[in-house]
């Protein structure tokens, strides 16, 4: 069976005066029906940049220079605009990171609900109206009727995010990428959202790309996880494997940062130093200055590898590892 | 809103009051219309009587009450020049000066708006840099001189259209527009499209900064994500956007254009309020230029009562408050 999603080798640069911004730098990972992928990395990693990528949304002076992103196994990159288009918002939806930018803020909800469902179906106003109506339903905003005529400034975070969400669903995509959608959102109200879009993935078979920086939502939503570093995966596998052992110095030094219930009274730990920059990456591991493992071998480029069926790091001296252990 | 408007009505009179005041004082700073009214040969006993019957001799202030009384009544006084009511010269031009100033406005819509917006969605393209550098012009030139140049090319050398004057009028609603008709329509042309050039610009530049703004916007790119055509995105998502300071300062431009018009009004011989201002200023008809004022103050004020209105109704996050809730 194909994967609903298979990334490859994706680049994404931005051409900037300053120089060439690697936001993306040869990111491959895969999504089957039905699954979550958590995607985790600091701020700046880029995983905005992919889910755009993934869209066809990256604006100039951003480019996809390299890489095949194979939808049902048809290549995107290789779509014209129009194509894509036809796509976006229908088989693909996007769940944007910040609720309270994502909502047209002169537009009226039914207008910006509507407008999707015309998008892509030749139905009558009513009928989408109507379409519009039971999304809303679905997501669980209370007498969906009387909200639809509302603007989005008449609405909360949380409801203005499960619009978005709502708006996400009314074509009941095969995949959707949800960058951060919980974030900006009190924790009783994300682990609603979070509940919901689990089961959806399970009874649609909608598969999904989780954007996060959270492990914990991870660890309760996702099946598999990709950690990515300075535009790169680090590495990936089955998201209870890799949260109880970790193979790559830099997704445990995430998780010692996470405050957790068994660790109390410990100080939280931090990864040393900072990001690099994207415009001028170390040549090697691009970890290595901020690694406590590193070691003269690691000034040559690691290679993904791996280091346990299903389970790949992109690092030469892992933790966790049996035969390496010692 | 009802609560609203009180409020707003109660501030205007304020303003009107103040201003009033300002304006009296002002124009008795200027100068003793005696001197330009009353010929020189006039004997001493000739210009007291004079004075007397224009009620020059009283104190400032009680010549202000004297004005204030009856302007309570709408009696802005009589023209020393024309011994007319001076609200009934002022209003009989004003058909002329409000089609010339809509005129511009609208002019400057139609021709600011889509430059602005190719400008704004293609902002290096040679074309667009071209319309930035015209709109740097259309601020910069005087407009006297662009005036001037209108009469010389289109008028002089080319004969296609008339430069002076408002042309053939039809009365409606009591009063005199040119816009009506085919002649009217061409002597419009140059002058409004004179009096039009700072607004164009002033659109252009509007437009572009919010269409360059509002692109960058989060809810256009999930526009985009929903799989909306580039089309809807513009002419919906982001046009609806930069309607709003569009309006706002076109709106309120529109106040000054009216007072702006006195030169265009001068180098066309347009007979509207700009012109009969100058008149009345060369020759000190005190009344008159009172009055003009006046009207010009309340013009503004109706104009901010407008575009607050206006701006509310564009605006749904404004429309709430407003409402008080
Ligand atoms: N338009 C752009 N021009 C130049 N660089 C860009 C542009 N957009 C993104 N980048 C760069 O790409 C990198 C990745 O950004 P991205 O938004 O994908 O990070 P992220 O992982 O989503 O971070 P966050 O958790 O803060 O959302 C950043 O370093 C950013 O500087
Ligand atoms: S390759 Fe070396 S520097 Fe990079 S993460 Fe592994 S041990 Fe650290
Ligand atoms: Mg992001």
């Amino acid at each position: 069976m194909t994967a609903t999603l298979e990334v490859r080798d994706l680049r994404t640069h931005f051409f900037t005066r300053a120089g060439v911004v690697r936001a993306v730098d040869g990111v491959s990972f895969a999504v089957d029906r039905g699954k979550v992928l958590g995607l985790v990395g600091e701020s700046g990693s880029g995983k905005t940049v992919t889910g755009f990528s993934i869209m066809g949304l990256v604006d100039p002076p951003g480019r996809i220079t390299g890489g095949s992103i194979l939808f049902k196994g048809r290549d995107l990159a290789g779509l014209s605009e129009e194509e894509m288009r036809g796509l976006r918002g229908n088989r693909i939806a996007m769940i944007f990171q910040d609720p309270m930018m994502t909502l047209n803020p002169v537009l009226r909800i039914d207008t910006q609900m509507i407008e999707t469902v015309q998008a892509h179906e030749r139905v009558s106003r009513d009928e989408a109206r109507q379409r519009a109506r039971d999304a809303l339903g679905q997501v669980g905003i209370p007498s969906p009727d009387e909200r639809l005529r509302s603007y989005p400034h008449q609405f909360s975070g949380g409801m203005r995010q499960r619009v978005a969400i709502a708006i996400a669903l009314l074509h009941k995509p095969d995949l959707i990428v949800a960058d951060e959608p919980t974030t900006a959102l009190d924790v009783t109200i994300q682990g609603q959202i979070l509940a919901e879009a689990q089961k959806l993935c399970r009874v649609t078979g909608t598969a999904m790309i989780w954007i996060t920086h959270d492990l914990s939502v991870v660890a309760g939503l996702a099946d598999d996880i990709a950690v990515m570093y300075a535009g790169r995966v680090v590495e990936q596998g089955p998201v209870d494997e890799v949260l109880d052992a970790p193979f790559h110095p830099y997704t445990v030094g995430l998780i010692g940062s996470v405050p957790s219930r068994n660790r109390r009274g410990e100080p939280l730990r931090q990864i040393p130093g900072m990001t690099p920059s994207l415009l001028d990456l170390p040549a090697g591991c691009t970890f290595r200055a901020r690694c406590p493992r590193a070691e003269p071998r690691c000034s040559e480029p690691p290679p993904m590898a791996e280091y346990s069926p299903g389970r790949f790091a992109r690092c030469i001296h892992p933790y966790n590892v049996p035969e390496m252990a010692a | 809103m009802t609560v609203y408007l009180f409020r707003r009505l109660i501030q205007a009179a304020g303003v009107v009051l103040a201003m009033s005041v300002i304006v009296f004082i002002g124009v008795y700073a200027i100068g003793d219309p005696v001197e330009i009214l009353i010929s020189p040969e006039a004997d001493q006993y000739e210009r007291e009587r004079a004075v007397k019957a224009l009620g020059l001799d009283l104190p400032l202030w009680q010549q202000y009450l004297t004005f204030l009384g009856k302007a309570l009544q709408g009696d802005l006084g009589r023209s020393f020049v024309f011994n007319e009511p001076a609200l009934k010269l002022i209003l009989q031009r004003m058909p002329a000066t409000l089609e010339l100033a809509v005129g511009a406005t609208v002019a400057a819509l139609i021709i600011g708006i889509p430059l602005g917006l190719y400008a704004g969605l293609k902002p290096d393209s040679p074309l667009s840099k071209g319309i930035m550098a015209g709109s740097i012009l259309g601020f910069s030139l005087p407009t006297f001189w662009v005036g001037l140049m209108l009469i010389l090319v289109f008028a002089v050398q080319l004969g296609w259209l008339p430069s002076t004057g408002r042309g053939e009028t039809v009365e409606v609603l009591g009063m005199r527009w040119s816009f009506l008709t085919r002649d009217g329509l061409a002597h419009m042309v140059m002058p409004a499209i004179n009096l039009s050039l700072f607004k164009i610009s002033l659109v252009i530049r509007l437009t572009r900064a919010g269409v360059r703004e509002t692109m960058l916007m989060d809810y256009v790119k999930f526009a985009r994500a929903k799989g909306l055509s580039p089309r809807r995105v513009i002419m919906v998502h982001v046009f609806k956007n930069i309607l709003i300071p569009v309006v706002t300062v076109v709106g309120l431009e529109f106040g000054g254009t009216i007072a702006f018009s006195v030169v265009t009004e001068s180098i066309f011989a347009w007979p509207g309020m700009g012109k009969l201002i100058i008149d009345s200023i060369n020759v000190l008809d005190r009344p008159v230029i009172v009055a003009y004022l006046m009207i010009i103050v309340l013009m503004f004020i109706i104009i901010n009562l407008v575009v607050d209105l206006t701006y509310s109704m564009l605006d749904p996050r404004v429309r709430l408050e407003a409402k008080g809730t």
